[in-house]
């Protein structure tokens, strides 16, 4: 064969090889490269007190409670299958309420309570005017995060 | 007009998007231009000194 | 595609596309900045920031793109020795190192107001970054091998490997659990954008788009005149100390 459709057939092969050892090395490190755990995660699979992790899910609506005037909050984190509570004593972001996705980054206590360090809020994918949304709302239709 | 400005409140965040976005490309773009304009020169230079250089090849002596 | 890698061909074609270029991107740019700053809403739940968008998105679309333009022309300088898809490559590098930095700085912008944190090492910015890196790492060689023959293989062998990186990106956030939201535009149900929002944005991804041809034709065109520079320079120096080789014999015989 011609020495050009070689270096064709060695770039291909090079390129298919490289993608498979990465897809091989990345199945391999899935537990490791874990951003957060869902509240399934922790209740199903169990986590080591005072081991530092993060836990992402959904502020569970009527959950949010404040103390020491405010600068306490408690609430509780779910996937909608399961739930664990969370303790925050720090600043919030702008759009933590109720319904709004979180990730928080702490240890789990004694109590099986989230002390969280930091909470950080996740946000979905949909952009739309404030009319648009109100309107989705009214009409039942609002599949997104509370407001 | 300072409504617009205050962008909701997050002033701090966007403008400086806008701004660090422009910065950076135009100075690519400026960059670029200077070195084609360089480039461009420098090669009429060399064009011109090779016509004028028209001597015979004796590399022998 | 054999007829455009004649670079004279190609100096004269660039010539003629280069002001459509430049002029279609300045004005897609105001058109865009307009409309994104003054007449889009604001969104329902991230307010004002959502402008943030306008330039983050666009940046991020042509980061990759970028990437993916330089490795298409590294396997083609490689495979087929075409001159000019080595100049591609190298001149799209810097462009595509500023498309990255630029969206990872507004995403930084965009997430403290928002996330309320600068940066997390999640699947999606980490693999940004790393981008980066490779951009910044591809530049280099190029800078380091004397030799533009070795120099042009090393980064185009680069470039092909960090490829693996741009699915990656794009995927990110379906594969792992991330901060950064999935899609909102290229996504299997369509945009998840209210069009008075996506418009805009559109709009500032073709004028990035515009941005990169110009600033790529300009750099190509540098790149030739480098070349033919570099040629000629060296053609000098063969010339002063004498044309052809001599046998080894006969040059120190000369002195």
């Amino acid at each position: 064969m011609t020495r050009k459709r070689r270096r064709l057939y060695f770039v291909l092969a090079g390129m298919v090889t490289l993608g498979l050892a990465t897809t091989l090395v990345l199945i391999a490190f899935q537990d490791n490269l874990v951003f957060f755990y869902s509240p399934s995660d922790v209740v199903e699979k169990g986590v080591e007190p005072d081991r530092r992790f993060r836990i992402g899910g959904l502020v569970e609506e009527n959950s949010v409670t404040r103390t020491d005037g405010d600068i306490t909050v408690a609430f509780r984190v779910t996937d909608q299958v399961h739930a664990v509570p969370v303790v925050f004593r720090g600043l919030l972001p702008d759009l933590f309420r109720e319904g709004q996705g979180i990730v928080a980054e702490g240890t789990l206590n004694g109590q099986g309570v989230f002390v969280a360090s930091e909470v950080l809020a996740k946000h979905d994918e949909n952009y739309m005017p404030p009319e648009v949304a109100d309107a989705l709302k009214r009409a039942g239709q609002w599949q997104g995060e509370e407001k | 007009m300072s409504e617009f400005l205050a962008m909701g409140g997050y002033a701090a965040f966007v403008w400086p998007s806008y701004l660090i976005a422009a910065i950076v490309m135009l100075g690519l773009l400026v960059v670029s231009v200077r070195t084609w304009r360089d480039s461009k020169s420098t090669l009429e230079k060399l064009q011109d000194g090779r016509r004028d250089r028209r001597r015979p090849r004796d590399g022998a002596t | 595609m054999h007829r455009f890698a004649n670079p004279t061909r190609f100096m004269r074609l660039s010539a003629r596309i280069l002001p459509w270029a430049a002029g279609l991107a300045l004005v897609l740019t105001l058109a865009g900045l307009v409309w994104g700053l003054g007449y889009a809403p604001p969104d329902y739940q991230q307010g004002d920031t959502v402008r943030i968008m306008f330039v983050h998105v666009p940046a991020a679309w042509m980061a990759m793109f970028s990437y993916t333009f330089m490795a298409v022309a590294s396997a083609t300088a490689l495979i087929w020795k075409h001159p000019l898809a080595d100049f591609s490559a190298k001149a799209a590098a810097p462009i595509g190192a500023c498309f990255t930095f630029i969206a990872l700085v507004t995403g930084s912008l965009w997430g403290q107001p928002m996330w309320g944190t600068w940066w997390v090492w999640d699947a999606r910015l980490t693999s940004v970054l790393v981008l980066f890196f490779l951009y910044l790492g591809y530049m280099a060689l190029w800078q380091a091998i004397e030799d533009p023959q070795k120099a042009s293989r090393a980064a185009a062998i680069l470039a092909l490997v960090g490829f693996v990186n741009v699915p990656i990106i794009k995927f990110s956030v379906d594969w792992w659990y991330t901060l950064h939201q999935p899609a909102s535009v290229l996504r299997l149900d369509g945009p998840a954008i209210h069009p008075s929002i996506l418009w805009p944005l559109l709009v500032m991804a073709l004028a990035f788009k515009a941005y990169f041809v110009t600033v790529l034709l300009v750099r190509i065109r540098s790149e030739i005149n480098l070349r033919k520079i570099r040629a000629m320079q060296q053609a000098r120096i063969a010339e002063e100390v004498g044309f052809a080789a001599p046998p080894a014999a006969e040059i120190t015989g000369r002195t």
